[in-house]
């Protein structure tokens, strides 16, 4: 991690748009009056969202002024969580998980993927289409490899199904989200081992299993 | 209280005492970098350890930790705290060589050394040697002002300096960006810092992360010589010690004095040293043929003699400047009435505010530690955010603590705290009474010269008596009623009656031809009318000095020991740090030889003499930091006055915070601000 800066070329202004401005509302009444300032995190998160995934200094400095607060206080929350991006960012932004379950199952090989195919992280591909970076730990070490596009997670990754995702991604073709093996949630990759009568006949649980 | 042992020792402190308080109670020094007893605790410097039973097994920061926190005993014996066990030991050496792992080793270059809490603590808590061979972290430096240099990578990352702006200063310009190893102190993206008080950022970083700009590499601490002084940049009267390296006044610090200044002083105390090297008078002048032409003592004093025989007594005047000692204007009213003349006023600006109503109707009565006991506060025609920012941090500790009302009448303006806006002009009072509930038990008002400097100021100035006593701001134990002053001579002007006497002329009348020969002890911020013949008394060449026919050189206030009189009527004293330049002189002695050059000898030929012959006449300037109560009572009479006043909104007086007087208006660093100021705070060009 390196010192997070606002990016060189700014929007000149941001506005809220009236849903986002109704969620914040909605999220900023939870809290006692003069104690607005508590929904800074939720504001910084929903203008990122209606930004493309990232947050200029317009949208800094905005939400300061919904919320009442000075514009150093906001800047800090920003640069503190990574997860507010700072710099534009991919229409899909690919964030990697590098840590040490990911790392054993084979991220290594997801980490050199979207290497060769988008460049250094943070950069966004010429198309706009992709970014990536690799974070910490994303929670979801059943699964493991897994990578966050976007808001969603794309689980049980190899090389070979993340470039087909990677690839129906670019052309636009609809995806599945999560286990990209047919997994359901982090069941056993086998099939289940135990409760078997009480399930599917496919060895799996729940409702997907009695689906077909 | 709570009883524990310290180190031995038994103690019995308050249970909100801290255990860092505690110690030093118990007479144990702690060391600290992140703990600052104004600001609120952080807790993350971690230098504060302690060891407790009683508490968590492990190293505690006493900063952090609350003596109520403490358990006793199985069979109640007071708990423990050492702070020199072998546990401490170490982990104070292991804190020191974390902080200094990324603290360079620049102390030669750096202008904290000398004077540096983490140099000091490293001596004394640290270990020799570090073990760390990396490469230590770099930050870049901040621009955030044009008071206070940045040297980023020697943060410690205290963060007092965000708290005190946050919550004293109350602008929030500083903040820490980023996390972990990366965090950096700084302003919102590098804009200077809008605090009238940033420059108390320097002398509360532990470091030398946070400096005084103006006096980068100028200096160090130890060839510094160091004298208690007065501030005369506004009325508070702050507490100063003055800095000098031979003749040459180097910097300018706070002194510690709760009542009046707490530790704070504005930028325009701290940073107006440059202007009182530049533009000085040095040597008398006289005019001849239209021009100013340097001339010796003798020559000057003999170009006034010759005018004084031929003005009638009841043509002569003087006026008193914002920044003169109380010693000069005695002098100067001394020999005023001895040449015969009653003409004389030390209100410029042209204030209402005059003897006959009694001395509580000039003082800021509550007193300024007194604000933090007020329920409830009116602001009239003022903001006191410029005119006395040191005082307004005292409004916004005591607005911070909670139950704190504050309306405003007058121009609006940011003021560090919320208020209530009554209105604009002085009707605006009765709506303001009307709308007050009768049972607040202390309240305040706050009465501004822009109130004052109208033409209507004196039946504004009783309005706001007669409000003061409606809502109930006048009664046993508890005076109210507040003038903030913006000039430091003006209470003791009005103290020793430098005023008008009976027949005598006003500041406005005189400058407008009420008199043939003007005494001008220092008043720059008035316009003399062509015609009189000016003799200007003073240290800068600035608007009083321009327009002189003869100029005397005096001695500014770092230059010679003087009494002041603080808004709250309090007497307080600075000593000479410095010589005034070339042939200038202290103020009163000037007087004193005039007075023999004019056949008028003054009785005194000392500074001391001249001081017993003030105390003798005006007692109260014999109880130097004291206070000398004012009856109430007057105020009562001064409500009675009455009068219609004009509907007209009040003003302000001051318009540009760094540019108030003639010694700021000769600093560089003062114009910078203030150009600053006037750009919005924009990031600098650089």
């Amino acid at each position: 991690m390196s010192a997070r800066r606002l990016a060189d070329d700014q929007p000149s202004s941001f506005e809220m748009t009236p849903e986002t401005r109704a969620r914040l509302d909605r999220i900023i009444s939870k809290y006692p009056e003069g104690r607005q300032a508590s929904a800074v995190i939720s504001a910084l998160w929903l203008a990122q969202k209606q930004n493309d995934y990232w947050l200029p200094r317009a949208a800094i400095e905005k939400v300061a002024d919904t919320l009442g607060m000075p514009y150093i206080r906001v800047l800090e929350v920003a640069t503190f969580y990574t997860m507010f991006n700072l710099e534009p960012v991919g229409k899909y932004f690919i964030q990697m998980c590098g840590t040490t379950p990911c790392m054993l199952s084979g991220s290594d090989g997801i980490k050199a993927l979207l290497e060769r195919r988008i460049g250094a992280q943070r950069k966004v591909t010429d198309d706009g289409m992709f970014s990536w970076l690799e974070v910490e730990c994303l929670g979801a070490c059943c699964n493991a490899p897994m990578v966050q596009i976007n808001d969603d997670y794309y689980e049980d990754l190899t090389v070979e199904n993340f470039t087909t995702l990677l690839d129906n991604l670019a052309a636009g073709r609809p995806v599945e989200t999560g286990s990209q093996t047919g997994r359901v949630a982090s069941e056993p990759t086998g099939g289940l081992t135990a409760l078997t009568s009480l399930y599917g006949a496919d060895g799996k649980s729940g409702p997907q299993s009695l689906k077909k | 209280m709570t009883k524990l042992i310290v180190d031995g020792i038994e103690v019995d402190v308050p249970a909100e005492f801290t255990l860092l308080q505690a110690c030093e109670q118990a007479g144990k020094e702690i060391p600290r970098f992140c703990y600052h007893e104004r600001l609120s605790i952080a807790g993350n410097c971690r230098m504060c350890l302690v060891e407790v039973k009683g508490g968590p097994p492990k190293p505690t920061a006493s900063c952090a930790m609350s003596v109520r926190d403490l358990r006793p005993g199985p069979n109640g014996e007071p708990p423990v705290v050492l702070t020199n066990s072998p546990m401490v030991k170490k982990a104070r050496e292991g804190v020191m060589e974390f902080i200094l792992i990324n603290h360079p080793l620049d102390c030669p270059i750096c202008d904290q050394g000398g004077e540096c809490d983490l140099q000091d603590q490293a001596m004394a808590y640290g270990v020799d040697s570090s073990r760390f061979a990396e490469n230590k972290h770099a930050v870049t430096d901040k621009y955030i002002g044009p008071l206070v240099k940045t040297s980023m990578n020697r943060c410690i990352h205290c963060t007092r300096c965000v708290r005190f702006t946050a919550e004293i200063a109350g602008t929030s310009d500083m903040g820490a960006i980023g996390r972990g190893e990366d965090m950096e102190i700084t302003t919102y993206l590098q804009t200077a810092m809008t605090s009238e008080l940033s420059g108390n950022i320097a002398d509360i970083c532990p470091v030398g992360a946070l400096l005084p700009k103006p006096q980068n590499f100028r200096a160090r601490p130890w060839e510094l010589n160091k004298t208690p002084g007065v501030d005369v940049m506004d009325a508070v009267g702050s507490n100063i010690r003055i800095d000098t390296r031979g003749r040459e006044v180097m910097r300018i610090l706070p002194r510690v004095n709760d009542a009046v200044n707490e530790e704070w002083i504005s930028d325009k105390t701290r940073q107006v040293v440059d202007g009182l090297k530049r533009q000085r008078l040095d040597r008398p002048y006289v005019r001849e043929n239209g021009k100013l032409r340097p001339a010796s003592w003798t020559e000057a004093f003999a170009a006034i003699a010759a005018r004084a025989k031929t003005v009638a007594p009841e043509k002569i005047g003087a006026l008193a400047g914002d920044l003169v000692s109380v010693e000069e204007m005695f002098a100067l009213k001394q020999l005023v009435e001895a040449l015969g003349s009653r003409n004389m006023d030390c209100r410029q600006d042209g204030a209402k505010l005059h003897p006959q109503f009694g001395r509580a109707s000039w003082l800021f009565n509550t007193t300024i530690a007194g604000i933090e006991q007020a329920d409830a506060l009116l602001i009239v025609g003022s903001n006191p955010r410029r005119e006395a920012p040191v005082l307004n941090a005292r409004i916004r500790k005591r607005w911070r603590a909670g139950n704190f009302a504050i309306g405003l009448i007058g121009e609006k303006a940011d003021l560090t705290y919320d208020y209530a806006y009554f209105g604009a002009g002085p009707e605006s009072i009765a709506e303001f009474v009307s709308k007050t509930p009768k049972d607040i038990a202390r309240p305040m008002i706050l009465v501004g010269q822009g109130a004052l400097t109208r033409p209507d100021g004196a039946v504004v100035l009783a309005a706001l008596a007669k409000a003061a006593h409606d809502i109930g701001a006048i009664k046993d134990g508890w005076n109210g009623f507040n003038v903030l002053h913006t000039a430091a001579a003006r209470v003791g002007g009005l103290d020793i009656g430098f005023t008008p006497g009976e027949g005598g002329h006003c500041a406005t009348a005189m400058s407008n031809g009420g008199v043939d020969l003007l005494f001008n002890l220092g008043a720059d911020e008035i316009d003399v009318a062509p015609g009189a013949y000016v003799v200007y008394i003073g240290t800068h060449g600035d608007r009083g000095a321009h327009r002189a026919d003869v100029i005397l050189p005096g001695a500014a206030y770092p230059e010679m020991s003087g009494l002041y009189v603080n808004t709250e009527g309090r007497v307080q004293r600075s000593d000479r740090a410095a010589f005034p330049p070339g042939d200038a002189r202290e103020g009163w002695a000037i007087f004193r030889a005039l007075s023999d050059a004019l056949g008028r000898k003054l009785p005194f030929d000392s500074l001391g003499e001249l001081r017993a012959a003030l105390v003798a006449a005006h007692p109260h300037f014999g109880h130097v930091d004291e206070i000398a109560p004012a009856d109430a009572g007057s105020i009562k009479d001064l409500a009675a006055l009455g009068g219609a006043f004009d509907k007209a909104p009040f003003g302000h007086v001051v318009s540009d915070f760094y540019l108030t007087n003639p010694i700021a208006r000769a600093s560089a660093v003062m114009a910078e601000c203030s150009a600053v100021a006037a750009g919005g705070y924009k990031q600098a060009a650089e």
